[in-house]
């Protein structure tokens, strides 16, 4: 007789077969709340081509934390996501679930679910049969899956059962029972969009990844999937990676959001901490809309900045000459017909005329310039309420705290000084 | 104006006739007429350059099934079919799997099995006889150094009709993988990706579960060209065997009558049959696989 010597990925997963029909009783699946797995990332670099897509990425995620990658498109978050699930090999550096790296394992091997842009749902197969593919890969062993052969397959059918009952409450859970019997084709992208969580779900991961999951969803619904989304994050309790371009998503949904750009990892911290506290200007620029206020300064003799001839209220303990960049966020300037009266508390005044006027509904976004003639423009905002009437060329009184304003080198570090007051003059 | 309320509806409507004339009067002069020409000469014993001809009736019809050689082309063209079809369709997909991924190479090879598809049968049909040639072929020269016996592929009438099919299916095997290559370029990346994520990243279950289900339309569209082009198979048996050891195919024995015999009545009946065999086994297949194939 010729025997064939067999792959030894078959022989793996007969190996699998066995351990499973002897682990019967404790496959039932329940919706316990686990704590999800630490995700370790240290010094990730992928090039592709002559493109340096990643140089260096670290980051640690906590067991159960709400982490999101945010940054424009071509920034390499999706490539990340895609090493971390192994769809992609990395050229250097390891990554970690619970402190065992997963280098060499393939992606259904790594106790991860991922949730993709576009859903990235079975078209031929039913909701149903969608949901099931990942429980009937993992759970049954290859032969006991081929079409003609999984009759004759001894506890499939016990098997195939319990697969059943998981995808109905998992599809209970998301409220898409009634779908279940459709074809991904039929449904709208709310709905497809819940069949790509339960099947992401249904194999109760240690970490789910997602890639921008609301894009392809209309304004509204983004909003009410983004909350969903939370809640089942605090329901689940495990760790989720999240990929999006949008700062309000990155900002509502994260317990830490890790700036990127260029392939490397700016900053990552708390929305907070990335609002007020941004470690450098880029990271100022990205978060907050509109753009922060920047301008570029010079520190003279007796510390005061200026740009030109304008000059700001507010000394610096640096030698003349140096150079450093204010930013100062549109919410954090105050608007007023009249200089001695503000609404909030400010230390910085100095009148304006309108350049430029954007109706946003219940605040104005306005561009301005200083009344001196400076080629400065500031961007401010201001609730319609109080300024029922604004036109293109009115004057305006703005004003500021100086500890609201932030300060960056010219590499664009933020340095960690305060204006001090001083008078302009 | 109550005139000009009634002749509304009534101008759109020879408005609309009037737009669509000319199709229309294109489809019946180029596939109405023809048809209906045939129809007419399949009841008649006309032949080619006579003055006059009877009404047979059905007579052409009834003669077909007695005729042997025309029972045979049946027989031949059936075995072909058998052959070109799932070849065609099997090793098309497989050589378009094979070079889908390849990314410096898969032009060359593209180009390389698409070459048939572009060359004339006729002519290739030379060279092909040159490698099947008993005595000089390379083919029998091969399996005589292999120690078999020599197969007289083109006069062996129980050889000729596999080694005609072998010929089809090279040809049919570059324009079957061209179709697949595009529909293996339709299916997104992000499928398998989430495949692979669902362990079903390589191999066979990632053909079984994906990329099989994923193609039907493509195997169906597939299907339907080869098996046309399959029973239309003439050229090889005109240029390789002029119908010599047996070998006639449907088409070659509508040729001979028509065209060599010119009897026109009885090639009427024969294209008549020929037609009616093609809209029937399409519509099977399209009945069959409807069903299954997924749109997306």
């Amino acid at each position: 007789m010729i025997t064939f010597p067999l792959p030894a990925r078959w022989q793996m997963v007969r190996g699998t077969v066995i351990e499973i029909t002897h682990s019967l009783p404790t496959m039932f699946y329940s919706h316990k709340k686990s704590m999800g797995s630490s995700l370790r990332i240290s010094g990730i670099s992928k090039t592709f081509g002559q493109h340096q897509v990643l140089t260096n990425v670290s980051l640690q995620v906590e067991p159960g934390e709400f982490v999101t990658l945010l940054g424009a498109s071509g920034c390499g978050k999706s490539t990340l996501l895609r090493i971390i699930a192994g769809l992609i090999p990395a050229d250097e550096g390891d990554v970690a679930l619970d402190q065992q790296s997963v280098a060499g394992l393939k992606p259904s091997q790594r106790n991860i679910a991922m949730v993709f842009q576009n859903y990235a749902l079975y078209p031929h197969m039913s909701v149903r049969d969608n949901i099931a593919t990942p429980l009937l890969m993992s759970r049954l062993g290859f032969w006991a899956r081929q079409p003609m052969l999984r009759r004759l397959w001894p506890g499939h059918r016990a098997i195939l059962q319990s697969i059943d009952e998981m995808v109905c409450a998992v599809a209970k859970g998301l409220q898409i029972e009634a779908l279940l019997g459709r074809k991904p084709g039929e449904l709208s992208g709310g709905q497809r969009q819940r069949v790509a969580l339960a099947r992401a779900m249904v194999r109760s991961p240690a970490v789910f990844l997602m890639d921008e999951p609301l894009s392809n969803l209309d304004a509204k619904l983004r909003v009410q999937v983004r909350e969903e989304l939370s809640q089942l994050h605090k329901r689940l309790g495990a760790t989720f990676l999240y990929v999006t371009h949008d700062q309000i998503e990155a900002l509502t949904l994260s317990d830490r959001v890790a700036v990127m750009d260029h392939g490397r990892v700016l900053q990552c911290d708390t929305p907070k901490n990335l609002y007020q506290k941004p470690a450098n200007l880029t990271v100022a620029k990205f978060i907050g809309t509109p753009q922060i206020n920047c301008w570029a300064m010079q520190v003279d003799a007796m510390g005061r900045l200026n740009q030109g001839e304008w000059l700001l209220q507010g000394k610096l303990p640096l030698p003349a000459g140096s150079k450093v960049t204010l930013a100062l966020r549109p919410e954090q300037i105050h608007a007023s017909h009249n200089p001695s009266h503000f609404d909030q508390e400010v230390d910085v005044r100095i009148k304006v005329k309108l350049t430029r006027l954007e109706n946003h509904g219940p605040e104005w976004i306005f561009w301005a310039q200083p009344m001196t003639g400076e080629a400065v423009t500031l961007t401010v905002r201001a609730s319609t309420q109080s300024w029922p009437q604004l036109a293109v060329g009115d004057p305006v009184w703005l004003g500021w705290m100086l500890q609201d304003c932030l300060l960056f080198d010219p590499q664009g570090q933020r340095l960690d000084l305060e204006l001090t007051p001083g008078s302009p003059h | 104006m109550p005139n000009a309320q009634l002749s509304k509806p009534l101008s759109t409507a020879w408005l609309g006739i009037g737009m669509a004339a000319p199709a229309g009067l294109l489809l019946i002069i180029l596939y109405a007429l023809p048809l209906i020409s045939l129809l007419v000469l399949s009841l008649t014993n006309y032949e080619l350059g006579a003055l006059d001809f009877q009404w047979t009736g059905t007579q052409n019809f009834q003669r077909a099934w007695a005729d042997p050689v025309f029972v045979r082309s049946l027989k031949n063209t059936l075995l072909y079919m058998l052959i070109v079809i799932p070849g065609g369709v099997f090793f098309g997909l497989l050589v378009a799997l094979l070079i889908h991924p390849r990314i410096r190479s898969r032009s060359f090879y593209e180009v390389i099995y698409f070459l048939p598809v572009t060359s004339s049968l006729i002519a290739m049909a030379t060279v092909w006889q040159f490698l099947l040639h008993p005595k000089l072929g390379f083919v029998n020269a091969a399996l005589k150094a292999m120690g078999f016996a020599e197969i007289a592929f083109i006069s062996d009438p129980g050889w000729v009709i596999p080694s005609l099919a072998l010929i089809g299916l090279w040809q049919m095997i570059g324009f079957n993988m061209i179709i697949y290559l595009a529909g293996l370029s339709q299916i997104p990346a992000e499928i398998y990706e989430a495949a692979a994520i669902d362990g079903m990243g390589a191999g066979w279950e990632r053909f079984l579960r994906i990329t099989w289900p994923m193609l039907t339309p493509t195997t169906l569209f597939v299907v339907i060209t080869t098996s046309i082009s399959a029973f239309k198979v003439f050229d090889t048996v005109l240029a390789l065997t002029q119908g010599k050891s047996e070998s006639e195919v449907i088409l070659y024995a509508i040729y001979l009558e028509g065209f060599q015999y010119f009897k026109m009545g009885y090639a009427a009946a024969l294209t008549l049959i020929f037609l009616a065999l093609i809209v029937v086994a399409s519509s099977l297949q399209l009945l069959k696989w409807d069903k299954k194939v997924h749109y997306a």
